[in-house]
């Protein structure tokens, strides 16, 4: 009887390999994956599996007058129907408030709402059962802009007052104050010599990972369910789904399938619920797969944000206040949207010395999609205007814009305008000059042409026409972890044992491999620490303790060093044995080469001899330091983890009449801490720095009153790689030492000044202001919005 | 749904007239999305992959068509048109290497684009530009139907195939002077037309023939900017000379270019965009392609 | 409906195929082939590109009655049949050009076709013949990386057979 198609990832990987940190040995899952064998989500096969498919609304605002499914439920090969009526447990779910409905309840909220699911024998007969449900609708006024959502007596609620959760109050989902120094006052404001001002939107972007929504619900003999699933953190996505099946956690096991790109996309859940409702009320194993489409309206995506920034300055330039605003649009349901604001307010001034400053973040409810995590969330959009206003400043003082940013920036020692410290390596000046002193790419060569280097390529637009080339500058800085008082954690079982003679230590941590390379990591960290060179890594799932979310950051840092300690704790008890057995009185032991050694007396044991048939078994938990939430008024407080920061130059040409970009060079520095893999360190800066570059140019959902209006990636546009420019990468390792290994979080931070170094060259291209991202052709010619 | 799959021409028009209604396919490069997307449901799909005369093209001379020709077989991929007939047909080489990806060039074909009728098919400026007696050949177990292409476009992804009719081939006189294409996408490949302009200068007779796409609700040509443009290089003897048009001359026809548009704004660009687009590409083009033409008249002196 | 047609160098039959479907839905459910990928199913993203008949397609855009008795060659037929990864499946292992993998499939595909027909593509030829495949996590360099490595190992190797 054949279950679960058993790939290979969904037991153990095992991988041999000599290098501990610091070294870039090979994936353990990228043979697997180069060969198409590799289990994602979408590939989970079960016999007699069923398809699982929901029905959504065409109508971002709308009342549910009345569901039919009785014709649905007739239609052949058809197993099950469900509406919110058939949930056996709780009704609502979320990740931070639990305001959003499994299924829609008599309101829909954002266009794409799933209202009711279906499982049939086949997709299309899912697809035409799903027509045959009949949904009266009282189609409501839209609540979407900012005007709107801030006088609800006027335009309404999107959700009714008594149904508030958490801070929320009004269509106000969380908000931020953050004051530091004197505020900004007349007072203050009269120090500064020059004031610059501006006003700045971020549109929606999507994570566009490519892997779609999916996965596969078992039904379990104890009545439980067995999901196996892409997601970001395992625990969290069950601590969810439990209750509304009405199921303790226990029996709702969940098991990571492979996933295809996450990006901030699969912290929220999209089909996990439906997956187990149907499996459950079926009794077959159902398998959900959204389509590109669906996708779109399955998960969140980054706020959209307005921003308002004002900066007084010296003449000298160095900075007197900041007086900034920002709004973003959290659409139906909260997700993660008091993180972003908190972000938002607290990184807000960017890597910069602020004295005085006064800040207010908020998140708004809307009946626009829901937005929560993408990679860099709230700083992304903060870094976009900052920087703008940083390269505003310089204009108006007729100073370089780089060194401007140097005399700003902060450095460790430096007090951000929470009032917490900096208490690491803060080298922003430093990635600056680094980005600044790369030598510049080649001038375009119009005698030689290839369309492929220019703006359009093979669309043949120009020959040469119209090309103007331009630079420009930006740099971040990002939290790293989860912040505002909350106790991280990652949890790490390792296992030492013989194995054919050698010692083999296996890994197994919930930690989700989203492609960051946290599985590559493990193996090299569990070398290090017990001189092994197999290791085998354990499919991530439930039966261990939570690993957290592979998100902010941060799995490196707090996984990595949950298998650091979980090593340390099986060295520790592997050394007892040695002292036990052989009366050893060494203080300077280490395990290198599959052998104990000291440094005094050399090597004292194989550990496959002092192992025996011992297997040493330890699980261990890494909490962070601690921190503290933000002052509601003040936004005082030592509220985030660990800093960390990128630069970017980036290069463009402009095709300045058709208003076509092509990013000619995109270089970055950015400190790391230490690189626990380098080639991976390196993958992920130029990831991050292309999304970016996607944000800069050509990514944005469009929606027109709460509709969105581009779900495919026909219209929905990421970079190709004729996009895509070459990313020197300059790589510094300034250890911070309250972190495991001194190691900083990698992933967000190019993400966030990738975005505003290249609008920055485009403006230096153009002469033109570019208050907005991603800058169109339109903006670039006046040809309107 | 069914799935007829002919084996040979005979069979599939038989095919078509019993079933008016089913949809040809064969690339797939359209009809799989509108399938993959639950966006349309056809009683039947009519796979024309088997039959092998549809992937061939031969040049000859044909009644009603001055000069030599290439008869394009209807399923002709994009790769095979831009890598065997770029000398022949450059404009549609041209605007074939703009479809979508390398992978839908090796299945995407000129009778798929004519079949969809869609405005931002990429064969449709080329075609038009290449001259008024481009002709489609529709056939059914009727017969054959020989229609010029300024006639086949009619609305909005509809063209003037009756319902039992298979598009078998195009006619497209071989270039008789250069020929170009642009296009505007908002990334750097692998983009629907935001909008695109097909331009082809015709010595012997002394036209010009452009083509627009993606900016009104048909594909369509500039027939003032055509007119304005050949009486300009006949009335100044430019076609014997080979002297420069003039930037006041390239001007003007960028704008009756734009001015022929009638587009819409839509979430791929505005219609502004689009008209302001029209006239650089069409000044950049008609300079490319005259620029090609002065120095062949010099090369040939 | 019932499609017989050779995958991987091996006959394979499917039944009760809807009419509809797409080959690589039929690869992926109904032949145990999940190794091209379904990522947008619309042909703009290139991670479910299989040979057909010697041309890097789309899979997601043939209807899969459209392959009967005509040959398909996947990710999973890119090494040689004692297992052996081909040089570009193990140049994209060597160069880190894997994160999550979904592309990977797709790439490796297209990047083999690139190979055959051109062994010493210049950069702008391979990003020509790969502007049809996604990428969301690599920014494409070390795909680079890859394309180059597998070409200088590629011509070395066929210099020394020489």
């Amino acid at each position: 009887m054949s279950t679960i198609r058993t790939e290979k990832n969904l037991q153990n990987i095992t991988t041999a390999h000599p290098d501990g940190i610091g070294g870039s040995p090979l994936r353990p899952d990228g043979i697997l994956k180069v060969r198409g064998e590799f289990a994602y989500s979408s590939d989970m096969w079960h016999e007699n599996m069923l398809w699982g498919m929901a029905l959504r609304s065409p109508h971002a605002h709308a009342r549910i007058l009345s569901v039919d499914i009785s014709e649905a439920v007739k239609h052949p090969g058809v197993e099950a129907v469900m509406t919110h009526e058939d949930i056996p447990g709780a009704k609502y779910y979320g990740l931070e408030i639990k305001d959003q409905p499994a299924l829609a309840m008599g309101k829909i909220r954002y266009h794409g709402e799933a209202i009711a699911i279906v499982a049939a024998d086949h997709p299309e007969t899912a697809r035409r059962a799903l027509a045959k449900i009949k949904v009266e609708y009282e189609i409501l006024p839209t609540i979407t802009t900012e005007e709107q959502c801030l006088d609800p007596e006027t335009y309404g609620y999107v959700h009714e007052p008594d149904e508030y959760k958490g801070h929320a109050s009004g269509n106000v989902v969380h908000s931020q104050k953050l004051i530091s120094g004197l505020g900004v006052t007349d007072e203050v404001r009269a120090l500064a010599d020059v004031v610059i001002k501006g006003d700045y939107v971020v549109g929606m972007q999507d994570q566009a990972f490519l892997g779609p929504e999916s996965g596969l619900a078992v039904p379990a003999e104890d009545g439980g369910v067995d999901l196996y699933i892409a997601t970001q953190w395992l625990h969290v996505d069950r601590e969810q789904i439990a209750p509304v099946l009405g199921l303790p956690e226990n029996k709702v096991r969940l098991t990571l399938a492979g996933v295809g790109g996450a990006f901030g996309g699969r912290e929220d859940l999209s089909m996990q619920i439906h997956a187990c409702l149907l499996a459950q009320r079926t009794g077959k194993p159902v398998k959900i797969v959204y389509s590109r489409e669906e996708s779109f309206f399955g998960h969140v995506h980054r706020h959209p944000a307005k921003l308002t920034y004002e900066h007084g300055a010296t003449r000298d330039g160095k900075l007197v206040y900041c007086d900034a605003r920002i709004v973003l649009d959290g659409g139906a349901y909260a997700s993660a949207s008091p993180a972003v604001v908190g972000n938002a307010a607290s990184l807000g001034m960017g890597p910069y010395e602020v004295p005085n400053v006064n800040m207010l973040a908020v998140a708004l409810y809307s009946n626009n999609p829901s937005c929560g995590a993408m990679r860099g969330f709230g700083a992304v959009q903060a870094c976009f205007a900052y920087e703008a206003q940083m390269d505003k400043l310089a204009a108006e003082l007729g100073m370089d814009p780089v060194e401007l940013r140097q005399i700003n920036a902060v450095e460790q020692g430096s007090i951000m305008p929470t009032g917490q410290e900096i208490d690491a390596p803060a080298p922003v000046a430093d990635l600056l000059r680094r980005v600044k002193a790369l030598p510049l790419p080649q001038e375009l060569d119009t005698t030689h042409l290839d369309v492929r280097d220019i703006p359009g390529a093979l669309s043949n637009t120009s020959h040469g026409e119209g090309i103007v080339r331009g630079v420009g500058y930006a740099v971040g800085i990002k939290n790293v972890g989860f912040s505002e008082g909350f106790d991280d954690y990652s949890t790490a079982r390792v296992r030492l044992e013989v194995i054919g003679g050698e010692p083999v230590a296996m890994v197994h941590t919930a930690m989700a491999e989203v492609g960051q390379g946290g599985v590559t990591v493990h193996g090299q960290i569990a070398r290090t620490e017990l001189g092994v060179e197999q290791v085998t890594i354990h499919p991530a799932n439930t039966e261990v303790g939570s690993a957290g979310s592979t998100s902010a950051s941060r799995q490196t840092y707090m996984t990595g060093g949950a298998v650091k300690l979980a090593c340390e704790a099986v060295r520790n008890e592997l050394v007892a044995l040695g002292r036990k057995r052989y009366g050893w009185d060494y203080n300077d032991l280490s395990l290198v080469g599959g052998k104990v050694v000291s440094a005094s007396a050399g090597v004292l044991v194989p550990i496959a001899d002092l192992l025996g048939d011992t297997a040493i078994d330890l699980t261990r938990e890494h909490h962070h330091r601690p921190t503290v939430p933000f002052d509601k008024e003040t936004g005082q407080g030592f509220g985030h983890v660990q800093y960390t920061f990128c630069a970017h130059r980036a290069v463009v040409d402009v095709d300045v009449e058709l208003g076509l970009v092509k990013v000619v060079e995109l270089a970055a520095a950015q400190d790391v801490g230490k690189a626990l893999n380098p080639l991976s360190v390196v993958g992920q800066i130029q990831g991050g720095s292309t999304q970016g570059l996607g944000l800069a140019v050509m990514e944005e959902i469009v929606v027109k009153d709460g509709k969105v209006r581009n779900p495919s990636f026909t219209d929905y546009l990421i970079p190709t790689i004729l996009d895509t420019p070459p990313m020197p990468v300059e790589v510094l390792e300034l250890a911070d030492e309250h972190a495991p290994y001194g190691l900083r979080g990698v992933g967000e931070a190019p993400t966030l000044s990738s975005t505003p170094a290249v609008v920055a060259a485009i403006r230096a291209a153009t002469g033109l202001a570019l208050n907005r991202v991603p800058v169109r052709p339109e903006h670039l010619t006046g040809t309107g919005e | 749904m069914e799935f007829l799959r002919p084996a040979t021409w005979d069979e599939a028009l038989a095919a078509k007239a019993e079933h008016p209604s089913a949809l040809p396919i064969s690339g797939g490069t359209d009809v799989m999305v509108e399938l993959n997307f639950d966006r349309h449901r056809p009683s039947a799909l009519l796979d024309l992959n088997r039959i092998s005369e549809l992937t061939a093209w031969e040049s000859g001379r044909y009644e009603g068509q001055e000069g030599e020709v290439i008869r394009l077989g209807a399923a002709v991929p994009y790769t095979r048109i831009t890598r065997e007939l770029s000398a022949e047909l450059p404009g549609l080489a041209l605007a074939g290497n703009t479809v979508g990806s390398p992978q839908i060039r090796n299945r995407g074909s000129v009778g798929g684009n004519l079949g969809g009728a869609s405005p931002a098919g990429d064969a449709h400026p080329a075609l038009l530009a290449a001259g008024r007696d481009v002709l489609v050949e529709a056939e059914s177990v009727r017969g054959t139907r020989l229609i010029p292409i300024d006639e086949f476009y009619v609305g909005v992804k509809r063209n003037s195939l009756e319902p039992d009719e298979l598009i078998r081939a195009v006619r497209i006189p071989v270039a008789d002077g250069p020929q170009q294409f642009s296009k505007i996408g908002t990334r750097n490949a692998m983009v629907i037309a935001v909008c695109a302009f097909g331009i082809a200068l015709h010595p012997k007779n002394g036209t010009v023939g452009t083509g627009i796409g993606s900016a009104a609700p048909t594909p369509r040509r500039a027939v003032e900017a055509e007119e304005f443009i050949a009486g300009e290089l006949a009335e100044r003897g430019l076609w014997q000379s080979g002297g420069l048009i003039g930037p006041a001359a390239i001007q003007r026809f960028g704008e009756l270019v734009a001015a022929a548009a009638s587009p819409i704004d839509d979430v791929r660009g505005t219609a502004a965009y689009r008209r302001h687009a029209l006239a650089v590409m069409a000044r950049r083009t008609l300079t490319w392609t005259w620029n090609e033409y002065t120095q062949s008249l010099r090369s040939a002196a | 409906m019932r499609v017989t047609f050779t995958a991987n160098g091996r006959e394979v039959e499917a039944d009760d195929v809807w009419e509809g479907e797409s080959l690589l839905f039929m690869l992926r459910e109904r032949l145990g082939l999940p190794g091209s990928k379904n990522a947008c199913e619309q042909g703009e993203c290139g991670s479910c590109t299989v040979y057909l008949d010697g041309a890097p397609v789309c899979s997601c855009l043939v209807a899969a009655g459209q392959v009967q008795d005509r040959e398909v060659r996947t990710v999973e037929g890119l090494a040689d049949p004692e297992g052996g990864l081909d040089e570009v499946q193990q140049a994209f292992v060597d160069a880190g050009a894997v994160q999550c993998g979904f592309c990977t499939p797709g790439l490796l595909v297209q990047s083999h076709d690139l190979l055959e027909r051109n062994p010493q593509p210049s950069d702008n030829d391979i990003r020509e013949a790969l502007s049809g495949n996604l990428c969301r996590c690599t920014g494409y360099e070390k795909i680079m990386d890859a394309v180059r490595l597998a070409s200088a190992r590629k011509c070395s190797s066929s210099e020394v057979s020489q």
